[in-house]
């Protein structure tokens, strides 16, 4: 479904990411991990168009990504909650969700999507008409991903959705990554807690100083010797 | 004259030079608002769009025609040659460094500036112009306070063209992303908006209400020169601050402030020194309260 080929992608003079191939199938969720500026998020931003591509090529279902620009890629069926989840702070939970389908114009499944997201997320139906900023750090991650949802993506690009949340909420989050993609969504998966992304993913890369260096099933990556130091605490 | 009438001749007047400058106020307030750039040649669209009305009254030849289609001539032609001239500044001169320091954009848009003001002094001539007196000169008394019809129309249309953004702004999809461009331009690029496209929009809108407060000068004035865009234009900013530049009703009421400080001063104290006044205001907000009388808090755009 998404197949990236030895990207390569950098800010300025710096390269960050030396040919990187990754790639996630249909119905798939896939980790990707490494430690704190290793290339996980810049990996993202080059695959969703924010950040160009300098070498190697991003194929989404059969198509070349590698020129269309970012205000595109939401029409073309991938969806990316950035780092930070950077939601729209000044504007209502429910304007936020009405511009997650600013690509869409069919309204009748608009509001089924965005009734099938208050089915995920309750509490931004009970919030749907405060502003987003007055969300708790947990309401914000469900909005963030509540919003990537409502493009309706075949591909979902998550970057740290469990940053900064209580444990209980990091639960929470997991399982639903796990029940959005029972309903068909691939996800591409960028996450610090490597413990808890490989217990939800299917298959897994490691990113080391912008090189894969790993790529295994999750159960594989999970019993690997050096993930264990190196990720999951021993 | 009573001083009392004279007061309320005083708050009249004010209220028609407000509401000419909430009109090109909240241009600068709706670009600074998506782009955090202040265009400075926002007065010369402005004036632009007086000569506009001048020109196009000039060859549709409205004599004989009702008033109100001479109006409708000289507004039609004002908006859609500045609508058209705020599409080509952002396109030409501010797109292309939009990722450069802000220093670079502020020395584009005092060029952009200089530039529009000698293409009006060249298209236009450098003396002072007739603006043609399409509105009949009716006037009523009321309460001892001497009221034209041309400071109705200002009054009527400002009030209607402020009451129509603030629907576009909050209640339109195009508004909600204007808001949300506003806010976090990469965050909108993923969510699929066409942030250029919003960005053109909100040029466009912002130079078709200077337009229209272009024609308005031009009628209550009598007279329009090329330099006046920019005198007016940086009085219109300052209203823009008085307000919070980047709040929209911060702008319509920094702009009917300004004019009633204007014309009171210059009633009262001195019409010599009314623009020492104006800019006095700006000077005193600047040094005590930055963000203006309706300023956000700029932590939440961290």
């Amino acid at each position: 479904m998404l197949r990236v080929e030895s990207l390569v992608a950098g800010y300025g003079r710096i390269t960050c990411l030396h040919e990187v191939s990754l790639e996630v199938g249909a119905g798939e969720i896939v980790a990707l991990l490494g430690a704190n500026g290793a290339g996980k998020s810049t990996t993202l931003k080059a695959i969703s168009g924010l950040l160009p591509i300098r070498a190697g090529r991003v194929v989404f279902e059969g198509e070349t990504l590698n020129s269309v620009p970012a205000h595109q890629m939401a029409r073309r069926g991938i969806s990316h909650v950035p780092e930070g989840r950077r939601i729209l702070a000044r504007l209502t939970v429910d304007e936020n969700l009405e511009l997650g389908a600013y690509a869409r114009s069919d309204r009748k499944a608009i509001r089924q999507d965005r009734d099938r997201v208050f089915g995920l997320f309750p509490v931004l139906a009970e919030r749907r008409r405060q502003l987003a900023g007055t969300l708790s750090g947990g309401e914000q991650q469900m909005l963030a991903m509540g919003r990537g949802l409502m493009a309706r993506p075949r591909l979902l690009l998550l970057d740290e959705p469990s940053l900064g949340l209580a444990p209980r909420l990091v639960e929470a989050v997991f399982s639903t990554i796990r029940r959005i993609n029972q309903e068909g969504v691939a996800l591409l998966l960028v996450e610090q807690n490597a413990y808890q992304a490989l217990r939800v993913a299917h298959r897994g890369y490691v990113l080391d100083a912008g090189r894969i260096t790993l790529a295994d099933t999750a159960e594989h990556l999970a019993d690997n010797p050096s993930v264990r130091s190196a990720y999951l605490g021993g | 004259m009573t001083p009392l009438e004279l007061f309320a001749q005083q708050l009249a007047n004010g209220l028609t030079l407000g509401a000419i400058y909430a009109l090109i106020a909240l241009g600068y307030t709706m670009v600074y608002g998506v782009v955090q750039l202040i265009n400075f040649a926002h007065g010369e669209v402005f004036m632009a769009g007086a000569y506009a009305a001048v020109f196009a009254v000039l060859f549709v030849g409205v004599s004989g025609a009702p008033w109100g289609v001479a109006l409708g001539v000289a507004v039609g032609a004002a908006v859609i040659l500045c609508a058209a001239l705020g599409w080509a500044i952002e396109r030409l001169a501010y797109r292309p460094i939009r990722q450069a320091s802000r220093l670079n954009a502020f020395i584009t848009a005092i060029g952009m500036s200089l530039f529009l003001q000698n293409a009006l002094m060249l298209i236009g001539g450098a003396t002072d112009r007739q603006f043609p007196a399409i509105v009949p000169a009716l006037r009523w008394e009321v309460a001892g306070v001497t009221v034209t019809l041309i400071q109705l129309l200002v009054w009527g249309s400002a009030a209607a063209m402020m009451a129509a953004l603030q629907w576009l702004v909050m209640a339109t999809r195009l508004g909600k992303a204007m808001r949300a461009t506003a806010q976090d331009l990469t965050a909108c690029l993923l969510l699929g908006i066409p942030v250029d496209r919003i960005i053109a929009v909100t040029f466009m809108a912002g130079s078709s209400l200077a337009a229209v407060g272009g024609v308005l000068f031009g009628l209550q004035y009598g007279t329009i020169n090329f330099h006046d865009g920019y005198l007016i234009g940086m009085k219109a900013f300052t209203a823009a601050v008085l307000g919070g530049i980047g709040n929209i009703p911060g702008a319509m009421a920094g702009g009917l402030l300004l004019g009633l400080i204007e014309s009171l001063a210059a009633g009262y104290l001195s019409a010599q020194w009314k623009s020492v006044f104006a800019f006095g205001v700006l000077v005193i907000v600047l040094l005590w309260r930055p963000t203006g009388l309706f300023g956000e808090r700029v932590a939440d755009r961290a």
